[in-house]
């Protein structure tokens, strides 16, 4: 651990937990679904729902889903940028089953390519996220270290065919969760890396057969 | 080099005959594999966003999320202004100014350096600043007392918890407080050991401290709380200088604040289901701002 995380971060209050965290998911989110985002829809779930106003856990979210980081001083008026940039958004309370009391539930869409993601994300301590659910798969993403989520079909191998390729550019795994929702459906795996994967790794991903998507999540 | 207690950090510092923020950049170059130059960089970064808070929450009335506090900075200067000669001079005033300006600052959305946490950011910033701006210290020594603030605090983070969630009110102002009074000891040119038993001093005497704050906003009580802790902080510092020590030595004082802190009941850590927040005035302010 570096002595920054303990004079550190910099960040806009004032709070860690919900606003530098906030934030964070609100990137983090907006990072998952790579598009331009006509609209979002942010509901929020305990802690999160009672005191948002207070906390600018609104904002923070709003500002983060425009790619601010949790010490960028826009994150105060990203209402107002949102509307500017044509960023639709909503915010609503939710009461979500066995979720960690701050949570936030996104949805996001593109009218252009209909395309839909919803995430559920916690902010679990001291600006540290957790997304727990990416369209309804639960999944664990904390964005410290460099992380895949690649989509693909589910057939034999296809993960070790994932695997052989980061290993042949010399990318050590972490951490590695595979999931999928039906068996012979899509499947998807989430992978954290010691290293930062460059264009050339997620080309060579994207190129090969069988797998849909390809999206990179630097550490946030 | 590495260490895991108070006394590894002043024992270290004294067996190289430098200063703890010494060891504490040295360090941070062995594990972080930055470099010394990329490390200092940074804490001056940091130093410029402490300053910028100060300076900005001095001069301006603060919206904050919940309107409950904003303007006791402002009131505060504007009160020694018209105060008598000794009393402007005085570094308690300038440090109470500092740490409510930082407070306020973080209270109304602005930009601060969360250390230890958000809720707690006004008092190493005002301990440094005010023995910096006393003393015309430059950046660069300044900027050394934050390496010192932060070693202190980083082996809270290891032994104990910086988080009020988890140990009341006492890990965050609390820590903050005695991280600025080691800092505070290391600028006014006291020893390693001093720093250590100013450290304890000030922690001691916040320990059960719980954290209550109204309608769940870091704001009441928690922007004065700052700036009694930042006072607190240059007190336990003077003390320290003088040779007075702790008798419980600092690593002992944190294992007593984690043991507090686990015996702490839970609507006195951060629920706003106790203290300060269930008052008549607390539970009316929660109604209004839901509202």
């Amino acid at each position: 651990m570096s002595i920054f995380e303990i004079m550190g971060p910099a960040m806009i209050g004032p709070s860690s937990s919900h606003t530098a965290g906030a934030a964070r998911i609100g990137r983090m989110a907006r990072l998952l679904f790579a598009d331009k985002i006509d609209r979002a829809v942010v509901k929020l779930h305990g802690s999160f729902a009672d005191t948002a106003v207070g906390h600018g856990t609104d904002r923070a979210i709003i500002g983060g889903l425009l790619g601010f980081l949790p010490d960028d001083e826009r994150l105060r008026g990203s209402f107002e940028l949102a509307d500017k940039q044509g960023m639709e958004f909503s915010l609503e309370e939710v009461k979500l089953r066995e979720v960690h009391p701050n949570t936030a539930k996104i949805e996001l869409y593109n009218k252009e390519n209909n395309k839909k993601l919803e995430i559920v994300a916690s902010s679990i301590g001291g600006g540290r996220i957790k997304v727990t659910e990416i369209n309804g798969s639960p999944v664990e993403l904390t964005g410290r270290m460099p992380t895949l989520w690649i989509l693909h079909h589910d057939r034999p191998g296809e993960v070790g065919i994932i695997t052989s390729i980061l290993g042949s550019y010399k990318i050590n795994i972490a951490f590695m969760q595979v999931y999928r929702n039906r068996k012979g459906d899509i499947g998807s795996c989430i992978i954290e890396m010691d290293h930062k994967p460059n264009e050339y790794v997620i080309k060579h991903l994207e190129n090969s057969e069988d797998i849909i998507q390809v999206r990179y999540l630097p550490r946030i | 080099m590495e260490y895991a207690t108070i006394e590894e950090l002043v024992s270290l510092a004294e067996a190289a005959e430098t200063s703890i923020s010494e060891i504490v950049l040295q360090v941070e170059v062995e594990e972080e594999e930055i470099t010394e130059a990329e490390i200092k960089k940074s804490m001056l970064a940091n130093l410029k966003v402490m300053k910028d808070a100060v300076a900005y929450g001095r001069q301006n009335n603060i919206q904050t999320g919940g309107g409950l506090v904003g303007d006791e900075a402002l009131k505060l200067g504007q009160y020694l202004t018209v105060a008598a000669e000794a009393e402007k001079d005085n570094i308690y005033n300038k440090i109470i100014t500092f740490a409510l300006a930082t407070a306020e600052v973080n209270a109304g959305m602005g930009k601060i350096v969360a250390g230890p946490t958000a809720g707690a950011s006004g008092i190493v910033p005002a301990v440094i600043l005010a023995i910096g701006e006393e003393n015309n210290l430059n950046d660069q020594s300044m900027s050394e007392a934050l390496f010192t603030a932060a070693g202190l605090g980083y082996v809270v983070s290891k032994k104990a918890t910086l988080a009020g969630a988890a140990g009341g009110c006492q890990a965050e102002c609390g820590v903050g407080a005695a991280m600025a009074a080691g800092a505070a000891v290391e600028l006014r040119g006291g020893t390693p050991r001093m720093a250590a038993a100013a450290f304890a001093m000030a922690l001691k005497n916040m320990l059960g401290l719980v954290c209550d704050p109204v309608a769940g906003l870091v704001e009441v009580p928690c922007v004065k709380r700052n700036a009694f802790a930042a006072a607190h902080a240059y007190t336990a510092s003077t003390m320290a200088l003088a040779g007075i020590r702790s008798v419980i030595p600092a690593d002992e004082v944190i294992m007593a604040m984690t043991e507090i802190g686990d015996q702490m009941p839970t609507c006195l850590k951060e629920t706003s289901r106790g203290g300060l927040a269930v008052t008549p005035t607390a539970l009316k302010i929660k109604e209004e701002l839901r509202d």
